[in-house]
């Protein structure tokens, strides 16, 4: 399972030419460390630099606002009967079914009539309106909270807003964690949006700059490609060791996709 | 009661953003989508009425798109039951108490966690490729092949089905929860009277799994269908070769974003939706026959 991912990380140490003629070997004739140098050079005066900053920029604000949004809307869902509740829930099912295509090229038209193509805008700003796996994900855990809690705190004299911020929102932090790890990796790895909404090398998330890589002059620089896809593994791998327990059961309650 | 305390108030109040980026973000979307579907939107020009005539040209006029269609097919065919397979099978082999369980569901799961990105997506390029892993691993065992399985067409499909199957790891550690949840003593009582493993693993593990096969199943098919990122990376946005990775999520991305044909691909987006809407459908009705509800409303 896991002799792909080291096969990158050796090849990304290999010299650039024994990276092919000894791809079965996992030991280098030398460590070439040479790879991370040319690699993060990157492209068109802009180095790896700028597209990490990029990215965490996307990454960060994606994830603040996809999981503060979410876990509102997951409160009212949740805990407050409302008109016409069900309704919104329905949609909010056929929403997590949508297939992407169908709104990916109207969304695309009304970001370019807004003047919002080459910024990081589109990317962003939709996750500030709620992520329907998230929200599922929050509802169900707020499910499992008691609802006497509830009540008490409303005989206590709080209204449904000190009832979210003082005693739901504490009780949901792992949710929120889930939720917020999975936008982070989602957004970390997203190619598609960052493509067709950004066309300047400069506001190039890490993602489309390692596309670059396989673009006509630079095909040649293996050693370099492979040393900025495992570096752009990096933050990944830190965020699973750290927040393994998450992660997993984050999937297993609610069946995230992955 | 205060308003600012009415249920209806604070409940629209939360909810507000779902409800708000549902009818910018997806219904407004939706509709304008159908409504080019039957134009010749360009992005440069307003749009022209041309009533069904991107319907009609990609399923009479357009090989690339009949091609892709079956591409998708095979793909979606081939690499969600062998997923779903495999998820099954390492969770039943990781669904017993051995020291170190932690470690082996994590090394199993992390393909998964990274399988959309673009690294994954060139180092796949790079072991199936003409001088790859894969074929000195051949040589190793004195198989010579030189062979690109990427650039060959009877093989490229199945790299990029390889690699899905590699991510088998959020179906199974779906099934780990599901298998956890099968009480310990139906399999004793099975024991006792007999049963043998494969008894066992038909009438107890399957029927009472079949609601979280059924969840997989609808989750990983709509997935695949909208697979796109490596088969753009793998195949340099080509789609190659002989269009044998064409997956209709990149032919639309062509056609939308390279060729600026608005109109056209927004037709095959509804043609997605509705396949997808009829596969989901057609699972759901099966699932009648086949899975198994133990007791209503106890989970």
């Amino acid at each position: 399972m896991f002799y792909p991912i080291l096969w990158l990380i050796v090849s990304s140490l290999k010299p650039n030419d024994e990276i092919f003629t000894t791809a079965y070997s996992l030991i280098p004739s030398r460590i070439e460390w040479d790879n991370y140098v040319t690699g993060w050079a990157g492209f068109a005066g802009n180095s790896f630099g700028t597209f990490f900053k990029n990215s965490f920029i996307i990454v960060i604000l994606s994830t603040i606002g996809a999981v503060c949004s979410s876990g509102l809307v997951a409160y009212a869902f949740a805990r407050i009967p409302f008109f016409s509740k069900g309704f919104w829930f329905g949609c909010m099912m056929l929403t997590l079914m949508l297939p992407r295509d169908v709104t990916i090229i109207p969304q695309f038209i009304m970001f370019s009539e807004l003047g919002w193509l080459q910024s990081f805008k589109p990317i962003i700003v939709p996750q500030f309106l709620g992520i329907p796996f998230f929200i599922f994900l929050i509802m169900q855990f707020i499910r499992t909270i008691p609802a006497d809690l509830d009540e008490a705190a409303k005989i206590d004299g709080c209204s449904k807003y000190g009832i979210f911020f003082k005693i739901i929102l504490p009780l949901i932090v792992p949710a929120l964690m889930t939720s917020a790890i999975f936008s982070f990796y989602w957004t970390w790895e997203d190619f598609l949006h960052p493509l067709l909404y950004l066309n300047k090398p400069d506001l190039y998330p890490v993602s489309l700059a390692l596309k670059l890589f396989l673009d006509g002059e630079s095909l040649n620089n293996w050693g370099g490609m492979f040393a900025m896809s495992t570096l752009s593994l990096v933050p990944v791998f830190v965020i699973f060791f750290i927040f393994q327990k998450y992660i997993v059961e984050g999937i297993s309650t609610s069946g995230l996709k992955g | 009661m205060k308003l600012r305390e009415n249920n209806h108030v604070v409940g629209y109040l939360f909810a507000a953003p779902f409800i708000l980026g549902f009818l910018v973000f997806i219904v407004y979307p939706v509709f304008s989508s159908l409504y080019y579907s039957f134009t010749d939107y360009n992005l440069l020009e307003s749009p022209n009425w041309v009533g069904l005539d991107n319907y009609r040209t990609m399923f009479t006029d357009d090989e690339k798109y009949m091609k892709s269609i079956s591409v998708t097919l095979n793909y979606v065919f081939a690499s969600v039951p062998l997923r779903l397979a495999f998820a099954l099978g390492v969770a039943m082999l990781l669904n017993k108490a051995i020291s170190g369980i932690g470690l082996y569901r994590s090394a199993y799961y992390l393909p998964s966690l990274i399988g959309g990105s673009v690294a994954v997506s060139i180092l796949w390029s790079q072991v199936f490729g003409d001088q790859g892993l894969v074929n000195s691993a051949l040589g190793l065992i004195g198989i010579d092949s030189d062979t690109s399985w990427i650039g060959n067409p009877a093989t490229a499909l199945w790299t990029l089905i390889a690699l899905s199957v590699w991510q088998f790891g959020s179906s199974m550690l779906i099934f780990l929860a599901g298998l956890k949840n099968i009480p310990k003593d139906y399999y004793e009582a099975a024991s006792v009277d007999g049963a043998n493993k494969v008894r066992q693993f038909f009438k107890i593990t399957l029927p009472l799994l079949s609601p979280i096969i059924l969840f997989n199943l609808i989750m990983q098919t709509i997935s695949a269908f909208m697979t796109f990122t490596p088969a753009y990376i793998i195949s340099r946005g080509e789609g190659g070769p002989l269009d044998q990775t064409l997956l209709y999520s990149l032919y639309l991305y062509k056609r939308a974003f390279v060729f600026y044909e608005m109109g056209y691909a927004s037709a095959m987006a509804w043609v997605a939706l509705i396949v997808i809407g009829i596969v989901t459908l057609l699972i759901f009705q099966s699932s009648r026959y086949w899975v198994h509800y133990e007791s209503k409303g106890d989970k």
